[in-house]
């Protein structure tokens, strides 16, 4: 069993044609840690939690999961890494032609030989930890966006995962829905959520979920620290973040 | 765009797209072996291709036969050769109509309908939710497919022929006045077992090939629901020329092996 970081990144390096998105990243997160990754729209903070969990491969640099090197993998060998992980899409990415309960279901029933009572039991306890009770049967044509967004966590965390990875829980939310979700992280990191990389720009949120914040600007990380030491910074790109003053070019 | 940066544009696009389905191929060959097996799935693809398509395949069939055999005997009858509709019939059906009919009409139709779901899954970031939640989406959407393709396909092939022929028999007995026994006899003594063989062999190739195109065209699919219906559209062009192209290929190596 690896005894390091569960996470590790080391002068990543992505581009798409002539953009270079990332320009030498390197983050470690540390077990029972949540690790807030800021920046603007297309500071390519989504480009970096794929590539954290195998789904986009890095040009260069060194990427680690649960201490095993990933990022020249075979998409077969990544899977049992990534039943050990969960991750939560920006656009929820439900299963359109199953029920909220058969999404919330589908992992128990791809890597578990759970009873059919004991997946129901197990369903009905992680969409109740996100506040959906009574949705089983809805299509998710038939949910709303912050009800998508609370059923992809529930699929996320119902194998009980070592980490999470989030990428914009709260975008395109109304402020109930987004204050909703963002509590409810918070509420799951005392419990099966304690160790989580959140991809966000909402500083308030942020703030309220992780224990270290980092600044992602032009493809390198600004500053990382504490959300104190980040609210403290002096350097002038998380000054400017902060301010709502930073652009990407 | 000059028209050098085009031929370059589209010849790289070309090159990856044959490499990528050549990658595809591979990839899918690997994983047919690995746990698990989703033999529900199997059958619930052969359901969709085949049962689906037996209409379509079915009535295009008859109607070959029928008018195969039309205008066969009309202009065999100015040689005296009428009599010898039924093998001529059988031939044509059992080693080109009926597979390539088959894997042209069923294939284009099961083709575009896996390039639309698996494309409108990728769009929607489906298949990464599979990738992420540790699932082999691969194992889990081509294999059952190609699998499906396999049994579905030389089964259609089989019932194609056997239409075919029996509307081909139609013509020459209500309209030709044919003898029944002489059509069925001139076929059983002129067909041999591979004209029979040779066409479900290229049924398995055919369906091999449309599905893997599918799925390939189906997973490339970027540019949102614009490039899902040019995913689609693409995959409808480019699964019949596949059939065309590499019947000719095909027929040349059974000729040469079989022959």
């Amino acid at each position: 069993m690896a005894t390091g970081p569960l996470v590790e990144l080391r002068d990543v390096r992505k581009s798409y044609d002539q953009n270079e998105v990332l320009r030498g990243v390197s983050l470690a997160l540390e077990k029972r840690t949540t690790l807030a990754v800021m920046g603007g729209s297309g500071a390519g903070k989504t480009v970096l939690l794929r590539i954290v969990d195998g789904l986009v491969r890095p040009d260069s640099g060194e990427v680690s999961l649960f201490g095993t090197r990933i990022e020249r993998l075979s998409e077969e060998a990544m899977l049992p890494l990534r039943k050990r992980s969960g991750f939560v899409f920006q656009s929820a990415a439900l299963f359109d032609s199953l029920s909220a309960f058969e999404n919330v279901a589908y992992p128990l029933r791809e890597h578990t030989n759970l009873s059919l009572g004991e997946i129901t039991d197990r369903v009905h306890r992680f969409l109740s930890l996100v506040g959906l009770p009574g949705v089983d049967n809805l299509l998710p044509a038939e949910l709303s966006g912050g009800m998508k967004k609370r059923v992809g966590i529930a699929r996320a965390l119902v194998t009980e995962p070592e980490v999470v990875f989030f990428d914009e829980p709260t975008a395109g939310l109304d402020p109930t829905n987004a204050r909703l979700v963002a509590e409810l992280i918070a509420e799951l990191r005392k419990g099966v959520c304690d160790t989580a990389i959140v991809v966000t720009h909402d500083i308030e949120f942020a703030e309220m979920v992780s224990d270290q914040m980092a600044i992602l600007h032009q493809g390198r990380f600004a500053d990382v620290g504490t959300p104190a030491a980040i609210r403290a910074s002096a350097n002038p790109d998380v000054r400017r973040f902060l301010a709502g003053e930073l652009r990407e070019q | 765009m000059t028209a050098t940066e085009y031929v370059k544009t589209h010849g790289r696009e070309t090159v990856a797209w044959y490499g990528g389905l050549g990658l595809l191929t591979m990839r899918v060959a690997r994983n047919l072996t690995l746990p698990p097996s989703y033999f529900w799935l199997v059958a619930r693809e052969i359901d969709t291709m085949g049962v689906r398509s037996l209409t379509v395949a079915l009535s295009a069939a008859v109607f070959t036969g029928m008018v195969l055999a039309l205008q066969s005997a009309v202009n065999m009858a100015r040689f005296g050769t009428e009599n010898y509709v039924g093998p001529v019939v059988a031939v044509s059906i059992l080693r080109e109509l009926g597979p390539v009919l088959t894997a042209i009409l069923v294939g284009g139709k099961v083709a575009s309908g896996i390039t639309a779901e698996l494309g409108s899954m990728k769009v929607t970031e489906q298949i990464d939710a599979l990738r992420a939640l540790g699932v082999n989406y691969l194992k889990k959407l081509v294999v059952p497919r190609l699998l499906a393709a396999l049994v579905v396909f030389p089964f259609l092939v089989i019932l194609t022929d056997g239409v075919g022929l029996l509307g081909g028999m139609v013509v020459m007995v209500f309209e030709r006045n044919l003898d029944t026994f002489l059509y069925w006899n001139t076929i059983a003594y002129w067909v041999v077992i591979k004209d029979f063989l040779s066409g479900i062999a290229k049924g398995m190739v055919f369906g091999a090939l449309v599905t893997l195109i599918g799925c390939y065209n189906g997973l490339a699919t970027d540019g949102g629901t614009e490039g899902l219906g040019r995913a689609t559209t693409a995959t409808v062009v480019q699964a019949a020329m596949a059939v065309i192209i590499s019947d000719f290929f095909l027929t040349k190596l059974m000729l040469f092996l079989f022959w």
